[in-house]
């Protein structure tokens, strides 16, 4: 919290908000071109803010604890799915099937959160690589897991959601009894004037309040205070008496557990499962819409989630259609939708470590362990 | 395990535990091969034909490793411009072998405009290089997606027959320059097939890197990697040294790419590109280097050991158990090596 010039903050506010301001405009070419009525865009909004926020949120709190974006969602997302798998085979249906497949993915989140913390903590300066690297590690032992385990060690009885073989679960499971169950709990329609009817998702969004509310309330306990510290610097956080490694590895643990709980959200608002790939592109998905929003590597907030979600995915309606109206071709709107998400995550990435070189040869390494906060922004 | 060291732990400590697991899991198939009615030659003859198509791909890591610059999880950029250089000389109207070395020559100032680019991006952001690359890669990959369907191609053998424009996402090379180096020199005994034009040109390129990394300017290369600061002091640019060194590796998979497409058949476009970084990172890791030290030695042991393992997983797994579980394998080992080189501690990085 030091003083910094007028000038700086204001640069340093734009440089910050380049990538939503950028998107704001391409949003704002591609909305009138794509032809898609007020109505259908606010209700796809609406959905996807419902579907999407919470496993976005899940990426706050590893991004507290300066372990950067934590691609490492991706194990969650995995351990979700497998509790989903286990409640629609037990043929647990609607919201007592949704709070089950939530209370069953914690331990697997635990486990899996624990193995990615522990190896994070091995691989210090590179975490993002590394949780990177973790999901397609995991992803080799969920598919081992879900292909050739479930119907022969781990018992699955009905046959709709096994392949023809006898063992491994079919590449859609449907959800179809719990489909929306939540989304629908608290049926409200607005009609919003210019726009027409809206479907609001109450509960999910009561449920999405509450976790920005707990996240708050996180930030201010001892742990979350914790977190802060060692994000900002490993060795002066040990100095005072931190247990970095411990702390390291709760973040990664409830990032993992609140990723999971989001899948769990994200499917019931699908209706089904794509066994083999509904996680594989959420992390990436996820990370691009926070980034989206104005968040970097070391600094996010729940703003930044709302933001991104809105922006991230208007992109995400529009871009298909504008691009079909544009070319006459509706792939080069995916395929512009996928780079979008990568180029934005790259630029936020390439930005990140720009600054935290400049601030690196700025101070010395003496200085920048003594004094943290205000040394990414003190920039003359 | 720290406490007493045997010979045996001193080995394991030396070949590294995962290496040697991999390793006697390999002879382990080897040796199952026959029991289980598979023919030993033709394995034996696929795995050195893959070997043939992946080594220069593998190859591509080596100079990056070299200057410090990590693992080139970029590999696709160098990709990229190799598929450049495919479709264009078919694009242009070469055939046969010349369409190879006309591929190889348009794909080359791609490779050096691009390796320039993200030589320079990755100068400016030291340190965090496997994180950025890796998205680079993506990005890029993305964009030609576009890119193939918008460019105006009109070679009736490449573009979609309906519309006659976009890229199709395979295009064979009967006629162009399939199996142009593997029929070079070939040897034919039985069903054991030794690609040898692939070999030597593998080996050829391998020669030069190995004599560029002796040179003068090789040596610098590595003191950049193995200590930036002593280099710099020691009056190198360490910049330019790293610069050389990208734009030597997106040079080698171009190439790397050209070689692969040559002994598989075809050009693969759109998202194909896009894993490919992987298995050539685990393979060369598998070999036994590090994220800061990688010999040629490594490249040929890990390209066998780990094409080894992708080939022969499936026939012998199939004929065990009768499920083919080799997919699952291949992603748990080839990552798990990656995650075991990552989280090993390394010296003088940084």
């Amino acid at each position: 919290m030091n003083n910094t010039s007028k000038n700086t903050k204001i640069l340093s506010f734009l440089r910050s908000s380049s990538v939503p301001i950028l998107f704001i405009i391409i949003c704002a070419v591609c909305i009138p071109l794509s032809g898609l009525s007020a109505n259908m865009l606010f209700n796809e909004i609406t959905t996807r803010m419902g579907r999407n926020a919470f496993l976005i949120l899940s990426l706050l709190i590893p991004i507290m604890a300066g372990m950067g974006l934590n691609f490492g969602m991706t194990l969650g997302a995995m351990a979700g799915e497998i509790a989903l798998i286990l409640v629609s085979d037990w043929q647990i249906v609607g919201i007592p099937g949704m709070v089950l497949a939530m209370i069953l993915s914690v331990p697997f989140s635990i486990l899996l959160g624990l193995f990615c913390g522990k190896i994070l903590n091995m691989a210090k300066g590179r975490e993002m690589i590394t949780s990177y690297i973790i999901s397609y590690f995991i992803n080799g032992v969920y598919l081992l897991v879900v292909l050739y385990m479930m119907g022969s060690v781990i018992p699955i009885k009905h046959s709709t959601i096994k392949l023809p073989r006898g063992y491994g679960i079919r590449n859609t499971v449907s959800l179809l009894n719990m489909r929306q169950k939540l989304d629908n709990l608290i049926p409200l329609k607005l009609n919003i004037p210019g726009v027409g009817i809206v479907k609001i998702p109450v509960m999910t969004f009561i449920i999405i309040a509450i976790l920005c509310l707990v996240i708050v309330w996180f930030r201010r306990t001892k742990l979350g205070q914790d977190m802060r510290a060692v994000g900002q610097d490993m060795e002066v956080a040990r100095d005072a008496g931190i247990n970095v490694e411990r702390t390291r590895i709760i973040s990664i643990v409830i990032s993992t557990v609140l990723a999971g709980f989001g899948m769990i959200i994200y499917l019931q608002n699908m209706g089904n499962i794509a066994t083999y790939s509904s996680h594989s592109q959420i992390g990436m998905f996820c990370i691009a819409a926070l980034l989206v929003g104005g968040a970097s590597v070391d600094k996010a907030s729940i703003g930044n989630v709302f933001l991104g979600v809105i922006l991230f995915h208007t992109m995400f309606i529009v871009a298909p259609k504008a691009g079909a109206a544009i070319t006459g071709d509706s792939m080069i709107g995916e395929y512009f939708r996928v780079f979008v998400s990568y180029a934005v995550i790259t630029i936020a990435l390439v930005m990140y470590e720009t600054q935290k070189r400049k601030a690196k040869s700025q101070e010395g390494a003496m200085l920048a362990a003594a004094q943290d906060e205000g040394e990414e922004e003190k920039d003359s | 395990m720290q406490k007493e060291k045997s010979w045996f732990g001193k080995l394991v400590e030396n070949y590294g535990l995962p290496r040697m697991i991999i390793t006697l899991f390999l002879l382990l198939l080897l040796v199952l091969c026959p029991f289980v009615g598979a023919d030993l030659p033709t394995q034996i003859s696929n795995i050195i034909a893959r070997f043939s198509w992946n080594g220069i791909l593998v190859l591509a890591m080596v100079p990056m490793v070299h200057s410090g610059c990590g693992l080139n999880f970029g590999l696709p950029l160098g990709i990229i411009s190799g598929l450049l250089g495919a479709t264009l000389s078919i694009e242009f109207g070469f055939t046969g072998p010349l369409s190879f070395l006309a591929a190889i020559a348009i794909a080359t100032p791609f490779a050096l405009i691009f390796g320039t680019g993200y030589g320079w991006l990755l100068n400016r952001i030291k340190g965090g290089e496997m994180m950025i690359a890796t998205y680079v890669g993506f990005s890029s990959v993305s964009l030609m997606c576009m890119m193939w369907l918008i460019l105006p191609y009109h070679s009736p053998n490449m573009v979609w027959g309906l519309s006659g424009k976009g890229l199709r996402t395979t295009i064979t090379l009967e006629g162009y320059y399939n199996q142009v180096l593997a029929n070079f020199l070939k040897i034919k005994i039985g069903n054991f097939v030794i690609p040898t034009g692939s070999l030597l040109f593998f080996a050829l390129l391998a020669l030069c890197i190995w004599a560029f990394l002796h040179t003068k300017t090789g040596t610098a290369m590595t003191a950049v990697g193995s200590n930036p600061v002593f280099a710099r002091a020691a009056g190198i640019n360490v910049d330019r040294i790293r610069l050389l060194s990208v734009i030597m590796s997106t040079w080698l998979a171009a190439i790397g790419i050209l070689v692969y497409e040559q002994g598989f058949g075809f050009i693969q476009l759109y998202m194909a590109p896009f894993y490919m970084a992987l298995p050539a990172v685990s393979a060369i890791l598998i070999g036994g280097a590090t994220v800061n030290k990688a010999t040629i030695l490594n490249v040929i042991i890990g390209t066998i050991l780990f094409q080894g393992i992708v080939t022969m997983t499936p026939t012998v797994m199939n004929n065990i158990i009768h499920t083919d579980m080799s997919e699952v394998i291949r992603i748990i080992a080839s990552n798990g090596m990656i995650l075991y080189a990552l989280t090993r501690k390394t010296e003088g990085s940084k």
